[in-house]
């Protein structure tokens, strides 16, 4: 049961992100990352881990890409002019080397290792509990350092939309 | 075998519970504003025009449904035919699938099966229910998009905004309740509810967390697009907001979603705030009187006050919405952006951290 459900999902997955990078519209390829992240949320549940399963859909699915959406949908992205279109084409080619180095590695990296379809780890391995006890206690360090750097990325983005001054969305 | 048919029971009630909730309350919300305008409001429903009075209520369930079902469904020209059709979908699914972790009962013992009344028993249930409600925004946005006409997409963009920002309000008002309670699971925080201060008075989270109350519900009102956060939508201003361009059922499906959501606001304001299924002095083996008398209830008894219990509240707060939704003008869009962000969140942030400085003192 488990271990069908995960290749079902890890089909769909796979067509979701390639349908990211594949897709001409702009707004779709984000709805189809929408997609992708919403369905790797489903296999964190499959592996034990609610916990990061619901922070990815809260964080990833509801706040970061609907502010992408929200860019995309006001700069009404139009099909590009046609000098840009040799830059384009160098870009895909590095793209397509750099997907191929990466399949490589991969391929190599787990060249013999078994990897088990269904989870092994015991239940509530990924819940609230044990998440934030491992959070709180041996990465607390990281942990705090991270809020500093948002903290600091909230302070330059208050600091950048008052200088230029520009009135607010209303 | 039998618990899937149990859990597929359970999700149904649920589901039904939620659609027919939406249905009265859009009944409510017709003759309430009526009584509030002092208009008579709606009283033409009737069968072939042979019926000697106006069912009212049963016939308006009925009519309604039936007018939406049969109107033309239109899509612009221009429109995004995919997204186009998706988008009400997407704005009922999230809200829908959102009651699934909200607990109607405590539990019902049928011979050696216990059933948790609860569709989903989450550990992580306040975490489900926010990351449901934060997809809720698809549905709003694409729907804007799609439509290629500028009164959607002024909408779309107003409605993604606004539910973003009221997003983070509620979702920090709700951590002084999660910290009080000490949980995530909305059935344990349901059970940590049960017990009396002197006896008389009921332990109810909104006596821990008033502000914490107070923040969720104003946050929620703004989530579910009603007045007076009803910007998106603002007639005067947008004609429909993000739904101006469908009709028939997919414009009913935008319209259930926004009730549908306010019974959602409703029912978690009911668990975490006001005792959930608890009714007073209701334990499982019957009714605890201060003083000592006791009334012995059979279990199934006791889940029946149990469940009507929920719904009554749930009823009372989803009326209440309404009540304020009839009474207050609309804000200018500048100042919801303002209340979300200087007054809520800093207040949502105030109250975490008092409740956190009492829960150290007190322990």
């Amino acid at each position: 049961m488990g271990a069908a459900l995960f290749v079902v999902l890890a089909v769909l997955t796979v067509i979701a992100a390639l349908t990211v990078v594949l897709h001409p519209n702009p707004v779709k390829s984000a709805l189809a990352l929408v997609t992708t992240l919403f369905l790797l949320a489903v296999v964190f549940v499959l592996l034990e881990a609610q916990m990061i399963a619901v922070l990815q859909v809260i964080v990833y699915a509801g706040a970061i890409m609907v502010l992408f959406l929200f860019v995309i949908m006001l700069l009404n992205l139009q099909s590009d002019d046609p000098e840009r279109g040799r830059r384009r084409a160098v870009l895909r080619a590095l793209a397509w080397a750099g997907g191929a180095l990466l399949a490589v590695e991969l391929a190599l990296l787990t060249r013999g290792a078994s990897v088990d379809m269904v989870s092994t780890a015991p239940p509530g391995y990924g819940g609230a509990q044990a998440v934030a006890q491992s959070l709180f206690t041996d990465f607390v360090f990281p942990f705090e350092l991270t809020s500093i750097l948002l903290l600091v990325a909230v302070v330059g983005a208050v600091v950048l939309a008052q200088k230029q001054r520009r009135p607010t969305l209303s | 075998m039998i618990d899937v048919g149990i859990a597929g029971v359970k999700a149904l009630l649920v589901l039904l519970m939620v659609l027919n909730l939406s249905a009265i309350l859009l009944w409510v919300e017709r003759k309430g504003s009526a009584l509030i305008q002092d208009r008579i409001g709606a009283n033409r429903a009737n069968i072939l025009g042979v019926m000697p009075f106006n069912l009212g209520f049963i016939n308006t369930l009925i009519a309604d449904p039936i007018k939406l079902l049969t109107k033309e469904d239109m899509v612009p020209a221009g429109a995004d035919k995919l997204l186009h059709f998706m988008a009400p979908f997407l704005a009922v699914f999230p809200v829908l699938v959102t009651f699934a972790a909200v607990p109607f009962g405590d539990q019902l013992v049928i011979g050696d099966t216990t059933i948790n009344l609860q569709v989903a028993d989450l550990d992580v249930g306040i975490l489900y229910v926010l990351a449901m409600s934060s997809l809720a925004v698809y549905g709003v946005v694409l729907g804007g998009w799609a439509s290629n006409s500028r009164w959607a997409l002024l909408g779309g963009i107003r409605g993604s905004a606004q539910m973003i920002s009221y997003e983070i309000a509620m979702g920090l008002a709700l951590i002084g309740a999660v910290m009080t309670f000490g949980t995530l699971d909305l059935q344990a925080i349901a059970r940590a509810q049960g017990h009396h201060f002197f006896g008389v008075i009921p332990a109810w989270g909104i006596i821990y967390q008033p502000l914490g109350f107070l923040i969720f519900l104003i946050a929620g009102i703004a989530e579910s697009k009603r007045v007076p956060f009803d910007l998106p939508e603002g007639e005067s201003e947008l004609i429909s907001g993000y739904f101006t361009e469908y009709s028939g059922m997919k414009q009913a499906a935008f319209m259930l979603s926004d009730f549908a959501e306010s019974v959602v606001v409703a029912g978690l304001a009911t668990t975490l705030f006001f005792g959930a299924w608890q009714v007073p002095w209701l334990a499982r083996d019957g009714f605890h009187f201060p003083g000592g008398a006791f009334v012995a209830l059979p279990q199934l008894v006791v889940v029946v006050l149990q469940i009507v219990s929920f719904t009554i509240k749930v009823f009372a707060l989803c009326v209440f919405q309404i009540l304020v939704r009839w009474t207050l003008p609309r804000y200018r869009y500048d100042q919801v952006m303002d209340l979300g962000w200087k007054y809520l969140l800093p207040l949502a942030l105030a109250n975490m951290l008092v409740t956190g400085v009492v829960i150290v003192l007190v322990g």
